[in-house]
């Protein structure tokens, strides 16, 4: 028995595909495509925007840093005065300029700062990918975030005058699972 | 009909719950010590306290503000004796003084959260209450002015 446990882990032949199974097979060129798709949402200004290099939010298409000195906090939602529901509030207020809002509005927290500015494809997926750095996410959970979280979901809700991601949520999603079902790889340090 | 609870009495209110709270604060209860700087979320003059939070009343519903406890300047002590009002007093901050009611309330969480702030925390907690006199310094003057009242406050 332990012999032939031995035997298995160390077989060298390449595995031959189930015909009774209905899982992806792996795809290195297909899951690194999928996630180039989702790393181009990941870094349009909706989601940037609040995932920022500092410990201050972005705004706008040009992601400048917020205005009023606006500051991260160790949770992630502000600092004493300068809360971001202080102004933030459930729903977009209608109107251009005006702040939009969601229940959960803020940044990630101080500890877990899951920063998407200046990460090269090959970074933001490593980061994706790292329970350590993704908010001790599997890769399950990390799907359903992308896939069902209301404050992710803004992005495709942004409110009057705010450009959307390159692509709608559903094929956002899909590109997400595709990037794990096929293998959750990592692109190479010269993608760009 | 939405049930505000302001500076500690509840009121029956009967208006659009998309009605900023700003307006229900000054136009219905004639609480007029908040202002309207730029209904932007911009400015900070017209900001009140939420539960204790400094928000933005003219971006808020009235909805929000149901069954909530709001404070407004006039609330924020019994005899205007808050040390941040005694601290203004003492070193004449206002010019025209528009801003000055939402910077109060701003610099009461502040002081709340942090009774010994620094020059940096002022800067961090007071950036979104602007003030087109320019009495910043004053400002931040005043707030370590009121920490250091509030130590003697507590000393006494």
């Amino acid at each position: 028995m332990v012999t032939s446990i031995i035997a298995l882990s160390f077989k060298t032949e390449p595995a031959k595909k189930k015909n009774n199974t209905a899982t992806v097979v792996k795809d290195s060129i297909g899951s690194v495509r999928a996630f180039m798709s989702v790393y181009k949402v990941l870094m349009s200004p909706r989601c940037m925007n609040c995932h920022p290099a500092g410990d201050q939010p972005l705004q706008g298409d040009d992601n400048h840093i917020h205005t009023m000195n606006v500051k991260r906090g160790v949770d992630g939602h502000g600092v004493y005065s300068m809360r971001c529901s202080n102004c933030h509030q459930a729903e977009n207020d209608p109107g251009v300029h005006l702040p939009p809002g969601n229940p959960k509005w803020g940044l990630p927290p101080a500890n877990m700062r899951m920063v998407f500015q200046g990460r090269t494809p090959r970074q933001l997926a490593i980061q994706l990918l790292d329970p350590k750095q993704n908010g001790g996410r599997t890769k399950a959970q990390l799907i359903d975030h992308m896939t069902n979280d209301g404050l992710v979901g803004w992005a495709w809700h942004p409110g009057e005058g705010r450009t959307l991601p390159p692509m709608t949520r559903a094929a956002f999603a899909a590109k997400v699972r595709l990037w794990i079902a096929k293998g959750a790889y990592v692109p190479s340090a010269k993608a760009k | 009909m939405i049930t505000v609870t302001v500076n500690g009495q509840r009121h029956d209110i009967d208006a659009d719950p998309n009605m900023p709270l700003l307006w229900a604060i000054r136009d219905i209860l004639g609480l007029t010590g908040t202002k309207y700087g730029c209904g932007a979320a911009q400015c900070g003059a017209c900001t009140v306290h939420l539960n204790g939070e400094s928000i933005r009343s003219c971006c808020t519903k009235l909805s929000r503000a149901a069954g909530q406890q709001i404070v407004t300047i006039e609330g924020l002590s019994a005899n205007n004796n808050h040390p941040l009002q005694l601290a203004w007093n003492e070193m004449n901050v206002p010019q025209c003084g528009y801003c000055q009611s939402g910077q109060l309330m701003s610099a009461a969480v502040l002081l709340r959260e942090n009774p010994n702030p620094t020059d940096q925390d002022i800067d961090d907690a007071m950036s979104g209450n602007i003030c087109r006199c320019g009495t910043y310094q004053r400002i931040r003057a005043a707030i370590h002015r009121a920490a250091e009242l509030a130590k003697e406050g507590a000393k006494s």
